[in-house]
């Protein structure tokens, strides 16, 4: 269900859970943005059904063109609806290192995503037309401005956040996860380093890529670096101490448990990912 | 190493190839399902049949449950990144090692040969699972017989996963190791050491969706690890592990030395380090 958490601020909150054929990949939190002239959609939707009903909830709320559309990463939770606003000739707008990992990793979500799914129900993988280096900006008419920030190795190697300045709203992608376990496919230090970059947009309000669709800012931040932190901490000590990963991936950040939904389906993932990188730090 | 040596060495490489050639065969020809994912009992027995006959033509096959242990975790949490545990229970002089991994593209994995200076108790490897596949370890005694164990694992993906995004960054510090000792050195006393070598080992699996051309092959094939001149193991591998190789080993240092251990890969590039033991932190 489509909300309007600010004026002219729309979202939807993806359900916690991994993708399955009943939910069809709405796990992620979408949304868009009405201005005068022009309309964005932050997160097209994880299926092309995902994208089809946020599509049907925007020409309900307005009669301004969908202009744009902004993928806040590479994860199929996000993008695979895009292919749902072809028909509306938006500008398809990602981070700078967003067609590479498409490149790569496209056809191989979209294979997972329709074993889950069923055939052609995934949606098409849509390339951005319009590269954010490092920032852009998007008029939307009315005094409604998006700000774009590409962000380096974080959460992905392609995280792009948007700050809607007249209502003081930041669409942080996963960069920010709420009471949903994170899930870690970039660095773990760098997430770290953008999560604290971030933390001085004065927002008003956040919409993480996961959790409830309005959160304070940057206080809803808080559990999710208490996380990182952990995990950080708790393999580095693992690592030096010679705890080889698959002993680690069962005791780092088990205090963890019982703060997040999803826990024990990411954390040894997200441990293998930590370790990973770390090992060769020392 | 004698040129005999070095010769024998030579060719058991090409046989070895010759039969990861025709496993390469034989696996496409075997029946599955779709997915690869959900087979009959029977399709696992009979692909392991025809596996076992091919690796070891007119060999007996024992039951090794007495002889060795596979460890794995039931579910991996990184389909490329599968972290083996072999231990080895009895006193029994075990020659060789041999893991396969029934449903992979080429399922001999990896084959340790253990030289004097080796302590055979356990060993870790980390692997790629492209689908749900038995494991399979094989012990090869000095009285030329054979012990085989299994373990069922449920993985999908890992070798046509990409590993990470970028090739070129993956080859940056290709070659690079590190020896890590896991308990402290005592003359004469087995000793269990951590090997790291960065090395993407590009499968040729991979492919980019855009250019529609495949990462080109690029894997460790060999690594000889010598102890003051004598051989604690040589290791024939394939595309099958991963990426960034960590293999643990045990050694019987007789007192202070050198640790030599030298990668070939399959552009035919010679990797070479030296480490003291017990090393400045050791």
């Amino acid at each position: 269900m489509v909300q309007e958490i600010a004026p002219g601020i729309f979202a939807r909150r993806g359900v916690d859970e991994d993708a399955t054929a009943a939910n069809d990949d709405a796990i992620a939190n979408i949304g868009f943005v009405v201005g005068r002239d022009a309309v964005a959609v932050i997160d097209p939707g994880g299926s092309l059904q995902d994208g089809q009903r946020l599509r049907a909830s925007i020409l309900k709320a307005t009669r301004a063109p969908i202009r744009y559309v902004v993928m806040t990463h590479v994860h199929p939770d996000h993008i695979f609806g895009a292919g749902a606003f072809q028909q509306d000739r938006p500008e398809f707008i990602g981070h700078q290192k967003l067609p590479q990992a498409l490149a790569v990793r496209g056809d191989y979500y979209r294979k997972r995503l329709e074993e889950i799914l069923g055939a052609g129900r995934a949606g098409p993988i849509v390339a951005p037309t319009r590269l954010v280096q490092a920032q852009d900006r998007l008029d939307l008419g009315g005094g409604k401005l998006l700000r774009l920030q590409a962000h380096a190795l974080a959460h992905s190697d392609c995280d792009l956040s948007a700050f809607e300045q007249q209502t003081g709203t930041l669409f942080t992608g996963d960069l920010l996860f709420v009471q949903r376990i994170p899930s870690l496919d970039g660095s773990l230090k760098g997430w770290l380093t953008e999560l604290n970059s971030l933390k001085s947009v004065a927002a008003r309000r956040a919409i993480p890529g996961h959790g409830p669709v309005s959160v304070k800012w940057p206080a809803a931040s808080l559990d999710l670096e208490r996380y990182l932190n952990g995990l950080l901490r708790e393999t580095r000590a693992a690592i030096k101490k010679g705890i080889d990963i698959d002993a680690a991936v069962g005791s780092v950040g088990q205090s963890e448990r019982g703060r997040w939904s999803l826990f024990d389906a990411y954390q040894g993932h997200n441990v293998t990912q930590a370790y990973k990188e770390l090992e060769w730090e020392h | 190493m004698g040129t005999l040596t070095n010769r024998a060495r030579a060719h058991r490489v090409r046989a070895l190839w010759m039969i990861a050639a025709l496993l390469a065969l034989l696996v496409a020809a075997l029946p599955r399902a779709a997915g690869a994912q959900e087979e009959s009992d029977a399709t696992r027995v009979a692909r392991w049949k025809a596996l076992s006959q091919a690796i070891f033509p007119g060999r007996a096959m024992q039951d090794g449950g007495a002889v060795i242990q596979l460890d794995a975790p039931p579910r991996a949490l990184d389909a490329a990144l599968v972290p083996v545990t072999v231990d080895f229970l009895t006193n029994q002089p075990v020659k060789s090692v041999y893991l396969i991994i029934d449903d992979n593209p080429s399922p001999l994995a990896a084959h340790f040969t253990f030289g004097p200076k080796a302590d055979v108790h356990s060993l870790k490897l980390r692997v790629r699972v492209d689908a749900y596949t038995n494991l399979h370890a094989v012990a090869e005694t000095r009285d030329g017989k054979l012990y085989t164990t299994a373990k069922f694992i449920k993985a999908s993906g890992g070798c046509s996963a990409p590993a990470g995004p970028d090739d070129a960054a993956a080859l940056k510090d290709v070659g690079l190791m590190k020896l890590r000792l896991l308990g402290p050195f005592t003359p004469g006393k087995p000793l269990q050491a951590q090997l790291m070598i960065r090395h993407p080992n590009f499968n040729g699996m991979q492919m980019n969706q855009l250019t529609r051309l495949y990462t080109p092959a690029r894997f460790i094939r060999t690594i000889d690890a010598t102890y003051d001149g004598g051989n604690v193991f040589h290791l024939d591998s394939d595309i099958s592990l991963s990426s960034d190789p960590v293999i643990t080993f045990g050694f019987v240092p007789q007192h202070q030395g050198q640790m030599t251990v030298v990668a070939r890969d399959s552009s035919n590039a010679t990797f070479n380090h030296s480490f003291a033991i017990p090393g400045a932190g050791g």
